[in-house]
């Protein structure tokens, strides 16, 4: 009888924050929809209600069948029957379940059958199924593919695929193949028009597919004969009920075992063209993996939630020397880092959603009716924002959670090393976050431009602004910023762009430390119980800015040449 | 066949005495409602269950729950709503109190009695009294043929409802013809989950004493134009019982006293299933007066 959102009061206390009453009604435009659907709510209290009673029910379905489902869905898997994939018995009830909960279709509008609710709201809940099962969050996660549907196709398409998805059709997107990862430009697959059949037809391989063979799959295809760069790619809908394309083989992975990882083949794949010809990777993927990335966050966070807690009841439990083992200093420390970490992780993955939330319902908006001038500004600064926020975000998270799984085996010791205990296969499902979807490297490439640019420093400038209870802490935070701010003027005068790349993890992850204190510190002037974890992650924070600080004092273009011929020693 | 049935689903709130923790229980030996938490009885849920299956068979069916209890025992009707029930029936009065299963059969049989259904379906027992009997005794008094034990309704044949039932030594499979009593095993499917849409839906369903109760504006423009969020209360009255067969007077229960029972921790014992070793144990309950 667990609830996981009803045990998480700091996931509860991310519904209050204040911009809350401005997504909400952006997102229902005024609470237009109440006198058309019996389920809309009619003002911004109704909706808050609504989406607690939703949540409930997510945390409720999420602690009892889909969390105690993962350890027989990570040992049995999914199968490949006849090309095509079986999912394992434990992931199919959860997606059964999820179905008749009317869990699918969360943020898509209502006439559709969507619930048309916030992001914020979908990032909660992805965080929750991710804590029960990381792997099967991919799955039901996924259906923010609908959401660049809903973006970019037309009514008719949107008519047809947006509607399944809310019954409980699953998605996929097929961006990557074997000669095509973290170059998307590369991509191969072909897609011809073909004028007898009147329909797009896809044919060629694709990679690394996760749930490939989902219902509805959004496909990334060269379209345009000849080329080979990004200009060359469209992307597609393809529908599953048209049978045109094989699984051939399930990767064999080291965790989020539930989650198939196809590879698939196509074969003369009759599929829809989305958007604008060419616009492909240059606009629809950019807006897939924005999104892709902020999932992953939310990932990140719930991997990072159900390591902690495991760790510290295990730490409660076990005894040595005649005491539990948190009475020891080096375990509590530990434990104590672990829990700043992990909700220095979750105050990023909100702000960073209000931010994407935001620009994206001005989109929304901006297809309806023109902006007025300060809704435009708005919608300009927001979209920054996110731009900035959401490679920060998943860097941030998806290390943290990486840091978190190892450390909870640490907790654990020995015995956490066996299949015995859950902390193993956290471990192991962990350590895809800060791979996929762009790894950390690639995270900080889409970073530093925001470094370079001043977009966190601004952000940084406006926090601090803010009045905080806790001014000591405060003062703190305004030597760390000073330091980064000395750091990114030191690296940037040598105008060598190899220079300021190879310190943009250390300058990304500077911006992110004091970003998150002040996050945690806002949260301890509101609420009592998160005095201890800021000042926790000030500390943290301080370390590693120091630590990233004196290496780049002590650092000269030189330095490039030392990692070039380290190589070459003995 | 095309048909829309008319289903009733008897359901109780119960504490959840599933999880009873040392505050369980009162000094006097009676239950502390207070400390443990009022719950949809699991039975009931999943003869909800088997209720929402024959609507899903036979779309248009309409399921209305029909609890007894105090005001709060609307809770179990939006309950049953957020997971597919149409509505419900709280039959609630004073009279009530202290009916043991003879005079809450007749109470509840009074008003199945008024909703004139094709199927009831109950769950086997509450946990809160563990007695299965009110839903015999329900059909006993509206003088219908019952199903107990159900595991599952599997349709229909011609006009007769088919039930495979879950005895002590296998399943067995029945047919009974409209209208009838069906109690639901616990081995029966779980029943599914709230919808998120129906919660939506439903969350401002109430009854008239719960909108008295409520200062805010309980919704009340929503409820003029929404008739489905105005649970249906009923009393004595309504149901057009006689008092003498309610409450105390129409209970012949007598609880002779209540003993508070604290198991002493013993050390558990292994034995197997040797003569000897099954010898000694009966011994030993004879010995501890256990057996004999």
């Amino acid at each position: 009888m667990a609830n996981f959102f009803l045990d998480n009061k700091d996931l509860q206390y991310h519904m209050n924050h204040p911009l809350m009453k401005k997504i909400v009604e952006l997102k229902e435009k005024g609470f237009a929809d109440k006198d058309k659907y019996d389920y809309a709510p009619v003002d911004f209290e109704d909706a808050q209600d609504s989406y607690r009673r939703v949540m409930e029910i997510i945390g409720e379905i999420c602690g009892d069948i889909v969390a105690p489902n993962a350890e027989g869905v990570d040992h049995e898997g999914p199968k490949v029957v006849d090309n095509h994939v079986v999912y394992a018995p434990g992931t199919a009830q959860n997606i059964e379940v999820m179905a008749k909960a009317g869990l699918f279709g969360l943020t898509l509008p209502r006439k559709y059958g969507g619930l048309n609710f916030p992001l914020v709201y979908f990032v909660m809940a992805n965080e929750m199924v991710a804590r029960a099962d990381a792997g099967f969050e991919n799955i039901w996660g996924l259906q923010d593919c609908a959401e660049t549907l809903n973006e970019f196709a037309s009514e008719e398409q949107k008519e047809k695929y947006l509607t399944r998805v809310c019954q409980g059709e699953t998605c996929a997107m097929d961006l990557t193949e074997p000669d095509a990862g973290s170059d998307l430009q590369a991509v191969m697959l072909k897609a011809h028009w073909d004028e007898a059949r009147g329909t797009w037809l896809l044919n060629g391989v694709k990679r690394f597919i996760t749930n490939g063979d989902g219902h509805i799959s959004l496909v990334l295809a060269r379209s345009e004969e000849g080329t080979t760069d990004a200009r060359g790619l469209s992307m597609f809908v393809y529908d599953r009920n048209n049978m045109a394309v094989k699984v051939r083989r399930i990767e064999n992975k080291l965790g989020i075992k539930g989650s198939p990882t196809c590879e698939l083949v196509f074969t003369d794949a009759p599929a829809e063209l989305v958007g604008d010809r060419k616009m492909g990777l240059i606009k629809y993927v950019m807006s897939l993996m924005n999104a892709a990335r902020l999932g992953i966050g939310a990932q990140s966070t719930g991997l990072s939630e159900a390591a902690y807690r495991e760790a510290l009841k295990y730490a409660k439990e076990r005894q040595q020397f005649g005491k539990p083992i948190i009475e020891f200093p080096a375990i509590k420390e530990l434990l104590s880092n672990m829990k700043a970490k992990l909700l220095g992780s979750r105050a990023l993955l909100y702000e960073t959603t209000r931010f994407v939330e935001i620009y994206k319902d001005y989109t929304h908006l901006s297809h309806d009716r023109k902006l007025e001038p300060a809704e435009r500004a708005e919608m300009k600064a927001y979209t920054r924002l996110a731009d900035a926020f959401t490679p920060m975000l998943k860097l941030m998270a998806s290390e943290y959670c990486n840091d978190l799984a190892y450390d909870a085996i640490q907790v654990f010791g020995g015995s956490g090393y066996m299949k015995d205990y859950p902390v193993e296969r956290l471990y192991r499902d962990a350590r895809i976050t800060n791979i996929y979807e762009g790894t950390s490297q690639l995270q900080v490439v889409a970073a530093i431009r925001h470094v370079t640019t001043g977009t966190y420093l601004n952000q940084i400038k406006e926090y601090e602004a803010q009045e905080y209870e806790q001014s000591h802490l405060k003062d703190r935070l305004v030597v760390l910023r000073e330091t980064y701010e000395k750091c990114v003027a030191k690296v940037t005068a040598t105008e060598n762009n190899e220079f300021v790349d190879f310190h943009a993890r250390r300058m990304v992850e500077m911006a992110a430390h004091i970003v998150i204190s002040y996050l945690l510190m806002r949260q301890a002037g509101e609420v009592e119980d998160y005095r201890a974890s800021a000042e926790l992650y000030v500390k943290y924070a301080e370390m590693q800015v120091a630590a990233a600080a004196r290496y780049i004092e002590q650092s000269t273009p030189a330095d490039l040449e030392l990692i070039s011929d380290v190589e070459n020693e003995a | 066949m095309k048909k829309t049935l008319k289903i009733v689903v008897l359901a109780k709130q119960v504490p959840d005495t599933r999880n009873v923790g040392k505050d369980a229980m009162k000094a006097d030996g009676t239950v502390n409602r207070a400390a443990l938490p009022a719950i949809f009885n699991p039975e009931d849920l999943n003869a909800l269950e088997q209720a929402l299956v024959l609507k899903d068979m036979f779309p248009g069916s309409r399921i209305d729950l029909l609890t007894m209890g105090p005001g709060r025992a609307a809770e179990i009707i939006r309950e049953g709503m957020f997971r597919g029930a149409d509505g419900g029936v709280l039959l609630t009065d004073r009279k009530f109190a202290g009916s043991d299963t003879l005079a809450t059969s007749y109470a509840l049989s009074r008003a199945v009695a008024k909703l004139n259904p094709d199927i009831i379906i109950a769950g086997r027992q509450a946990i809160d009294g563990d007695t299965a009997q009110v839903g015999p005794q329900v059909a006993e008094k509206l003088n219908l043929p019952q199903v107990t034990y159900a595991e599952e309704i599997v349709g229909f044949e011609g006009e007769e409802l088919i039930i495979r039932r879950r005895l002590e030594h296998g399943v067995e499979t029945v047919a009974c013809s409209l209208p009838l009593v069906v109690t639901v095993n616990g081995s029966a499917p779980d029943c599914r989950p709230r919808n998120a849409k129906l919660v939506m839906k439903y969350k401002h369903a109430i009854t008239p004493s719960e909108c008295q109760q409520d200062e805010v504006s309980c919704y009340a423009d929503l409820r003029t134009n929404r008739p489905y969020l105005n649970i249906t209360e009923w009393n004595v009255s309504d149901v057009d019982a006689d008092d003498q067969q309610l409450g105390l007077s129409g209970s012949p229960t007598k609880v002779k006293k209540i003993e508070n029972v604290v198991f002493a921790a013993k050390e558990a014992k292994r034995l197997t299933g040797s003569d000897r070793d099954i010898e000694s144990l009966i011994q030993e309950l004879i010995a501890s007066h256990t057996l004999g």
